[in-house]
């Protein structure tokens, strides 16, 4: 039990890059899908059902020991729109920053030097959270928490919500992300003995469509 | 790195933004954050500046926009620098987080520029227009200016806040246009001197034949004070 730890790494407030994105929140705000409370909680459930899913397995293998190089390739293919595989590593290296300094260890040293540019942000956390001494679950968690709480705060700025509204929004997701982690850290762990295919692979085609628009918009808030 | 002269030359600053030296053992370039008010004047102060040093010094600029690459393609567009030597940063609607609270983005973005284009002996670090609380880290930026102007109010070094009394320049920029706006220099001058004791306060009209010339000599000490720290 490493309770404490878990909070700091997901602390939106952990210095690793994340206020500058909203996971595709702009997009759809842009897109007229999001327009209040109601509507940014169907968004953070098809995203934290999809490509949280898939963030909080891949988070959870690397905490729970999996190859890292091998989990960076299947965050790749289970990634189809480059501007969003690109973002990954850049927030991946961001994090890495961060996490060296806060849990500095062997493994995260080792993934630095294998992608200087940023390994996939799941993986990283993953790994930051085997350093800090987590387990599994926790970095699924994580993971969850995060890919719902990135366009929560975004949604807040953009639309200029009632921030108590919004809170609520995230407490009636919460059972949503246990179960999302719950499942996310058991295929982690079937992971370790069949490889990465057993890893989920779900994915929200509208988010990579938006995530491609958004990245050809010369005037935008959020840099994702 | 405690150097007895240092304390002269940064008289409230006793270290300097992470370590002097690259992981390949040369040396990083020294990094100067400009932050204030919108449209106080930071970009054409960054542009003045890399027209006045680019040919003694190798620079390169990293600019933080609120929600476009206005600076950037300014910086751009006028040519003060080659477009491999610009980098635009994305703040994510808070330009002040982006360069104090999680500066990750805008030190990557300085290292890159040192891998790309490097060895570099100065670069800029431009904040998006933000408040007078705006403040760069020590993580960050060896040394910050805070730009204001006198069309803001001759008011604003009165009123103080991090930025005006705390950063190692203050410049007041504009004074072409102090007639019209009916601001007091002399007030703006002795307000600033109250809030900031000893640290240095420059007027600058951008407009004028070499005006930028009081911070290019600012900046020319700070890199000689630099690169007396053994690196
Ligand atoms: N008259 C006059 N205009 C100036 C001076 N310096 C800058 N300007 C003008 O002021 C406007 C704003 O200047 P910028 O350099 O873009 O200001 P900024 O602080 O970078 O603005 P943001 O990045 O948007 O916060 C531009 O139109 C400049 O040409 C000056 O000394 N005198
Ligand atoms: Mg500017």
């Amino acid at each position: 039990m490493n309770r404490a730890a878990l909070l700091l790494l997901a602390d939106g407030r952990f210095p690793a890059g994340g206020h500058a994105h909203s996971g595709g929140a702009e997009a759809a705000v842009t897109a007229g899908r999001i327009t209040g409370p109601g509507t940014l909680e169907d968004f953070c459930r098809g995203r934290v059902h999809t490509t949280g899913l898939v963030a909080a397995a891949l988070a959870a293998a690397a905490a729970a020991g999996a190859d890292p190089l091998a989990l960076d390739e299947a965050a790749d293919a289970r990634t189809p729109s480059p501007a969003l595989r690109q973002t990954a590593r850049r927030l991946g290296r961001q994090m890495m920053r961060a996490a060296r300094t806060a849990w500095p260890s062997p493994g995260l040293d080792a993934l630095a030097t294998a992608r200087p540019r940023g390994a996939h942000q799941p993986v990283v956390l993953g790994v930051t959270a085997r350093s800090a001494g987590l387990t599994p679950p926790d970095a699924a968690h994580a993971a969850a928490y995060e890919a719902v709480t990135g366009p929560a705060t975004a949604a807040v700025r953009l639309l200029s919500l009632d921030p108590f509204a919004v809170t609520a929004v995230l407490a009636r997701l919460a059972p949503d992300l246990d179960e999302v982690a719950a499942r996310a850290a058991d295929a982690a762990h079937r992971c370790l003995t069949e490889g990465t295919g057993a890893l989920p692979a779900a994915s929200a085609p509208l988010l990579d469509v938006y995530a491609e628009a958004h990245a050809g918009r010369p005037v935008r808030l959020f840099a994702s | 790195m405690h150097l007895d002269h240092e304390h002269t030359v940064f008289p409230q600053r006793h270290t300097w933004a992470g370590p002097t030296a690259r992981p390949d053992g040369s040396r990083r370039a020294l990094r100067i954050g400009l932050g204030g008010p919108v449209g106080s004047g930071k970009t054409a102060t960054v542009a003045a500046l890399c027209r006045a040093l680019r040919d003694e010094l190798s620079i390169a600029v990293v600019t933080n926009d609120i929600y476009t690459r206005e600076d950037a393609d300014f910086l751009l567009r006028n040519a003060v620098l080659p477009p491999e030597r610009i980098a635009a940063v994305e703040t994510g609607a808070c330009p002040h987080t982006a360069i104090r609270d999680d500066i990750s983005a805008n030190l990557e973005a300085v290292e890159e520029l040192e891998d790309t284009v490097g060895p570099l002996d100065l670069v800029l670090v431009e904040s998006g227009g933000d408040n007078l609380t705006a403040t760069f880290s020590k993580g960050l930026a060896d040394a910050q200016v805070f730009v204001i102007d006198v069309a803001g109010g001759d008011d604003i070094p009165r009123k103080g806040g991090p930025g005006v009394t705390t950063a190692d320049l203050l410049v007041v920029n504009k004074t072409d246009l102090a007639p019209y706006v009916g601001s007091d220099l002399g007030r703006m001058a002795r307000d600033a001197r109250r809030q900031r004791g000893e640290l240095p306060v420059v007027f600058t009209s951008l407009v004028a034949e070499n005006g930028v010339a009081p911070v290019a000599e600012w900046v020319r000490a700070r890199l000689a004070a630099w690169a007396a720290v053994p690196a």
